[in-house]
């Protein structure tokens, strides 16, 4: 049984060995010549300002959750679309409560102003 | 594949006029203005009593729907009047109150019908499926209504609610594998038929039954998982504590009686053990931690749980094919008992909240008698209907309770109960002695709606208890199928 | 192929993980987490169980779990985004503006 695992940790350990000895092989071989610009996160990008963890505005947090709540239905739709010969004409008719109790929803949030930004 | 038949439909047919009554009423009331919010409440009101009117004409009917995934017989109908009834309580209670306290909003009602309809489902669930999602249909929608006056104590309640009915759920999923493990279906006649043949993984089986337990224990409030009770209880809009405290009840002791009574007989010497000591510490514990509390919506949060452990009295022989008939029968009844009690109760305190929290307190209610002796009769007989004092409700259903715990052979818990039900006295009796004994100037709110709940629960408790046998035929027969 | 009785115990030392995290933490979002981290754990064992029986009705089960989870997160989530608007802090120890 645990034979079996061999060649994996044989592989876990080539694979570390490979990554020390090339990044090993940089430093020392390489030419280092550190300046501040090289130094900046994005060397050639934006300067970056303020801290990398603020606050963001909870109108992203209504669309992620909006987001969320759709995406997640496709859950179902995917088994329903493998098995869509077999089940026939009743399995479309379902299908079709199931998204007509999903537009109900995107009603309700469209007349709520849930999908306007401002 | 099989496409339904009309007798599936037919088997589900009160949950679904009241979903569907739901939906389409979430979009009718984006056109309502925000004055008239009141057509919102008739209409909900209005799918009620429709969904009401039919479920009254399927009392003796008998079916299986959808592959067997739900079920339909005298029980499940009994559940749906008495939970469509409390959803109507629940509207009458919320509409006056919600114009007062300034949280008038149309999704109040709607959430309700979705609550009430996912308590019916869970009143007909025959698969844990099923249970599960019916679970979640009741919870989620209360949750939001915990939080809906958008007051800072009404948002934590919902947190708080949220965050332990989540957990509670997780142990009702964890659970629900376990026992799909030992028996490879989720359906509840056919777990009971692979656990009766012998041929299922016994631990599994108990340990997922125990973590069932353990979830319907969160949704209950029976001790120890019952913490969450007072917090939730006190910081909800009053009229949101009382259908979650009615319906939440029923509808978890509804789904508890059918899943273990149906699915796991064969673990009753196990679980009754269990059971005893549950059902104890929880009448025990919610009446000693009732007696100190000077808020009244804490009060009676407290109580919720002491009547939880009444109500576990009647499930403990449910694996005694003799007894258990009766005893889930005098559950059933207590049930009507308590939720009837309980809506006049919560209605009279409605009656007497101020804004901001105030006229909560017990000592507010001093002077009620001299003043509006109505109000003051009503909440006595709701008190002694608590108690479990003739000649209320409250007394035949604990009757019928401690008759039953005897029959099953437990006499130390219909001890137990009857010890608690004489401490519980204690703080019941303290309202009735400030409203009658003590001089104050209570001001209370006058509304058509609250009136009538609360005078027709009053008159209720006190009628139904000359003719009980009538209304435990009902129950027994529901329950015999 | 792995035997069925390790994911069991994987899923059971998840479960475990999860209930422990929801009674030791203080963050609701991270007892949030923790109560995901249960739910994922019945899917799991739910998923482990139908290859045993070679069923789909567990598989099915955990599509429904996993859509109910997403529509608690939206209830659960929005809660707490109201309670910090007005607390500007979610420490569940400091949700004591109701006695007891």
């Amino acid at each position: 049984m645990l034979l079996e695992y061999i060649a994996i940790g044989v592989m876990i350990l080539v694979a570390t060995l490979i990554a020390f000895i090339a990044i090993g092989l940089g430093g020392l071989f390489g030419p280092k010549k550190p300046s501040a610009e090289k130094d900046t996160p994005y060397e050639s990008g934006m300067n970056p300002y303020g801290e990398g963890t603020r606050r963001m505005p909870v109108r992203f947090y209504l669309v992620a959750v909006l987001f969320i709540l759709f995406d997640i239905e496709v859950v179902f739709f995917l088994p329903w679309a493998i098995a869509f010969r077999q089940l026939g004409l009743f399995g479309l008719l379902e299908m079709v409560i199931f998204i007509v109790i999903l537009l109900i929803g995107y009603v309700y949030a469209w007349k709520k102003g849930a999908l306007e930004w401002e | 594949m099989t496409t339904p038949t009309y007798t599936d439909f037919y088997t589900l047919l009160p949950y679904l006029i009241l979903t569907v009554w739901a939906c389409v009423l979430l979009l009718v009331d984006l056109f309502i203005p925000v004055g008239r919010k009141g057509i919102t409440a008739f209409l909900a009101a209005l799918g009620i009593a429709v969904t009401l009117g039919f479920s009254i004409t399927q009392i003796g009917a008998e079916s299986v729907g959808f592959s067997s995934m739900v079920a339909l017989d005298g029980f499940s109908t009994f559940a749906n009047i008495l939970l469509l009834s409390s959803g109507l309580f629940g509207i009458a209670l919320a509409y006056g109150y919600t114009q007062r306290f300034n949280m008038v909003r149309g999704e109040y009602y709607i959430l309700l019908l979705f609550s009430v309809s996912g308590m019916m489902l869970m009143a007909q669930a025959n698969d844990l499926i099923i249970v599960f999602l019916a679970l979640e249909l009741l919870s989620i929608p209360l949750y939001v209504l915990s939080a809906i006056s958008r007051k800072l104590t009404s948002e934590e309640s919902g947190v708080k609610y949220f965050l332990l009915g989540a957990f509670a759920s997780g142990f009702v999923v964890y659970g629900t594998a376990l026992i799909f493990g030992a028996t490879g279906s989720t359906n509840l006649a056919a777990i009971f038929a692979q656990a009766a043949a012998g041929v299922t993984s016994g631990l599994l089986l108990t340990i997922g039954a125990a973590l069932l337990l353990v979830g319907f224990g969160f949704k209950v409030a029976a001790a120890p998982f019952h913490m969450w009770t007072p917090d939730v209880y006190q910081g909800a809009p009053t009229s949101v504590t009382a259908f979650m405290a009615a319906g939440a009840k029923i509808a978890g002791f509804v789904a508890l009686f059918r899943v273990f009574a149906t699915a796991f007989p064969s673990l009753a010497p196990e679980l009754t053990t269990i059971l005893w000591a549950l059902s104890a510490v929880t009448m025990i514990l919610g009446n000693l931690t009732a007696i100190s509390q000077t808020n009244i919506k804490r009060m009676l949060a407290y109580s919720a749980i002491a009547h939880a452990g009444y109500i576990l009295m009647a499930f403990v022989p449910y694996g005694n094919a003799k007894v258990a008939p009766t005893a889930i029968a005098a559950g059933l009844f207590y049930l009507v008992a308590y939720a009837v009690s309980n809506f006049g109760s919560w209605g009279v305190v409605i009656a007497l909240e101020k804004a901001e929290g105030k006229g909560l307190e017990i000592e507010d209610y001093a002077g009620l008698a001299k003043k509006y002796p109505a109000l003051a009769a009503a909440m006595t007989v709701f008190m002694l209907s608590l108690i479990g004092f003739p000649p209320t409700l409250g007394m035949v259903g604990k009757f019928y309770l401690f008759r039953s715990a005897l029959a099953g052979g437990f006499p130390g818990l219909a001890l137990i109960g009857l010890v608690t039900s004489l401490l519980s006295a204690y703080y019941y009796l303290r309202v009735v002695v400030n409203m009658y004994m003590k001089e104050g100037d209570p001001e209370i709110e006058r509304e058509p709606w609250l009136a009538l709940t609360t005078g027709f629960t009053a008159i209720a408790t006190v009628v139904v208890s000359f003719v009980p046998q009538f209304l435990f035929m009902l129950a027994y027969t529901a329950v015999m199928r | 192929m792995v035997p069925v009785d390790y994911y069991i115990i994987l899923s059971a030392i998840l479960f475990t993980i999860g209930a422990l995290g929801v009674l030791s933490r203080r963050n609701p979002l991270i007892i949030f987490m923790s109560i995901e981290l249960m739910l994922n754990a019945a899917n799991l064992a739910f998923v482990a169980f139908a290859r045993v029986y070679e069923t789909f009705s567990g598989q099915i089960f955990v599509f429904f779990v996993i859509a109910v989870a997403a529509a608690e997160v939206a209830v659960g989530l929005a809660l707490i985004v109201e309670i910090f608007k007005s607390k500007k802090n979610i420490n569940i120890d400091e949700m004591n503006s109701l006695k007891g």
